[in-house]
């Protein structure tokens, strides 16, 4: 109850300016328009996108979605679990009190949230206030999308027969995921990072606050997921793949077109082992950063760590942390696979 | 977009999905293993839209009803839509012809090759000949007549191959195998119609133009066509 007085004030000051149900458009009749209007107007619709190349970017565009969903919405329950069932000050306690332990403490500890980048930006966000260094959160916000048990066992079937891959992702990422946050911990300044400024699902009870921490992150995500999802498709669908085959050859260049591929990408982490696979013509260490660069920077990420952090501080993490991914990940891949 | 759109998209985005899991439409997009995560993720969806409707509808003091008003979720969300309507209003076809001349043949080494059952015609899929025909030179297939479902793709020049797309997780995985017709082929083929060939080992192959890689030819006896799969991807690499 007493969580919502801090918003109330400016949100009634706001109101009385304009009464929001009069002058503001109400999405829901929008919605519903336009529902209507795409159902009504369906024949044109579909004679419009019966064009070969159209239906391709479709299926692929669908299939993207469909089956980084079910992955999203357990990673959305599980940190709306998290968010409500698990007191503030477990954090303070589980967590060693030196920053310097606490950013390989908090790494590690990215294995057990089994869900995928997007979920774990705003659980990264809800630690931060919660009062967990920033450093630590950082880092588990670099490493639980990578070296989580889902994850490692996708990355383990779409390489049947390169069981290396498997340790070479979880290595490279955890040491990125560290090295990301000692480098916070020394360089990072407070005032980069704005606070993480998300509605309180407190005072409305846990069913009300669970769910709405669910419908949040889902309305959130979801709409990044479908960015991904239509770059992917364009991707598949317009460029040949001959253009790719130019960079497979030369080592330096396959690690930078493969890194830069997966930050275009925005593939969900639990899905992105298996298009490393299918790009077989790049030798591995290419696919190696694929897979450490992906859960960590890419364009949806970037735009939902601008939402939850600050543009200036997405503006300084993300450069830098493309930049230490590729370098790791071609070092461990020189060594391991 | 405010919380009773925001209810509207979850329950039709769970609907859709549930739809798609219940039917075999699922099967053009992805895996047959993802139904059941499919079907919990089509529940909780709907739970959401259900609990957010719930929970609007009791009473609360006013500071909280407009805390939450205020709060609107950002614009991307309504990009969420788009799947909504490619899923429920045009349900796009599973990956055909256009992709299969687009991409290079995705024939691999087999492990081995385990000697095959009796049977004639014996039963054979798409990968299975293809892998035999190029990396065993076809030793096992002599004197034997196989039979062999695809679909038909056309290249620029209107030769005619049979193809079957594999598939890994989902379509944006999916890779074509590619086996090109020789021999008694019917004399009018519309690409991605789907087509049982009956035929023998013939050693004559070719380059996939895209790509590279090798594509066998089958001598084809005879061949008619009949309808699609209900599993329209080859999914043995997923073992």
């Amino acid at each position: 109850m007493t969580t919502t007085t801090k918003a109330a004030p400016t949100g009634a000051g706001r109101r009385a300016a304009g009464d929001p149900r009069g002058g503001r458009f109400d999405s829901a009749l929008g919605l519903i328009m336009l529902l209507l209007l795409v159902v009504v107007a369906q024949g044109p619709i579909r004679r419009a996108l019966s064009a070969p190349v159209a239906q391709s970017w479709m299926t692929v565009f669908v299939a993207v979605v469909l089956q980084a969903l079910p992955f999203l919405v357990l990673g959305v329950l599980l940190s709306a679990l998290i968010a409500v069932f698990v007191p503030p000050s477990f954090f303070a306690r589980a967590l060693p009190r030196r920053p310097a332990l606490a950013v390989p403490v908090a790494g590690v500890a990215g294995a057990v949230l089994p869900g995928c980048e997007c979920a774990s930006v705003p659980v990264a966000g809800a630690l931060v206030r919660r009062g967990v260094t920033p450093a630590a959160a950082l880092a588990f916000l670099l490493s639980a999308p990578a070296i989580n048990p889902i994850v490692l066992t996708a990355t383990a079937v779409a390489f049947p027969r390169q069981p290396e891959m498997v340790l070479a992702r979880f290595v490279a990422s955890l040491l990125v995921a560290c090295a990301m946050g000692w480098l916070w911990q020394r360089l990072g300044r407070a005032d980069w990072l704005r606070p993480p400024a998300r509605p309180s699902f407190h005072g409305h009870g846990r069913g009300a606050a669970f769910w709405a921490s669910v419908r949040h992150d889902v309305m959130h995500a979801g709409g990044f997921l479908v960015v991904g999802a239509m770059a992917a498709a364009t991707l598949k669908a317009v460029v040949p793949a001959s253009w790719l085959r130019g960079a497979a050859d030369d080592p330096v260049v396959s690690v930078l077109a493969l890194a830069v591929l997966a930050v275009l990408l925005s593939i969900c982490s639990e899905a992105d082992a298996f298009v490393a696979a299918s790009l077989s013509q790049f030798p591995l260490t290419a696919r190696l950063a694929f897979l450490v660069v992906g859960p960590m920077i890419d364009l949806k990420l970037f735009a939902m760590q601008t939402g939850t952090f600050g543009r200036g501080f997405a503006l300084r993490f993300a450069p830098a942390t493309f930049v230490l991914a590729v370098l790791v990940s071609a070092l461990v891949g020189a060594v391991l696979l | 977009m405010n919380r009773k759109a925001q209810a509207i998209v979850l329950f039709l985005v769970g609907v859709a999905v549930l739809r798609a899991g219940f039917t075999d439409l699922y099967l053009r997009y992805v895996k047959a293993g993802l139904r059941p995560l499919l079907l919990a993720a089509g529940v909780v969806l709907i739970a959401a839209a259900v609990a957010t409707v719930w929970y609007e509808r009791r009473p609360r003091d006013a500071g909280d009803a407009d805390g939450g008003h205020a709060h609107r979720e950002p614009r991307v969300s309504w990009l969420l839509v788009l799947p909504l309507f490619a899923l429920i209003l045009v349900a796009p076809p599973a990956l055909g012809s256009y992709t299969a001349m687009h991409t290079g043949t995705a024939l691999q080494r087999p492990w081995g090759f385990p000697d095959l059952p009796a049977g004639d015609p014996l039963p054979l899929n798409v990968a299975d000949y293809a892998g035999r025909a190029v990396y065993d030179h076809g030793r096992s297939l002599e004197h034997r007549r196989v039979e062999i479902t695809g679909f038909v793709a056309l290249d620029g020049h209107g030769a005619p191959y049979l193809v079957r797309m594999a598939l890994n997780c989902c379509a944006a995985d999916a890779q074509p195998v590619k086996i090109g017709l020789t021999g008694r082929i019917p004399p009018v083929l519309q690409p991605d119609t789907w087509l049982q060939v009956i035929g023998t080992y013939t050693s004559e192959r070719t380059k996939d133009p895209v790509g590279g890689g090798a594509i066998p030819y089958l001598e084809v006896s005879r061949s008619r066509p009949v309808p699609a799969p209900r599993d329209p991807y080859d999914e043995s690499w997923n073992g």
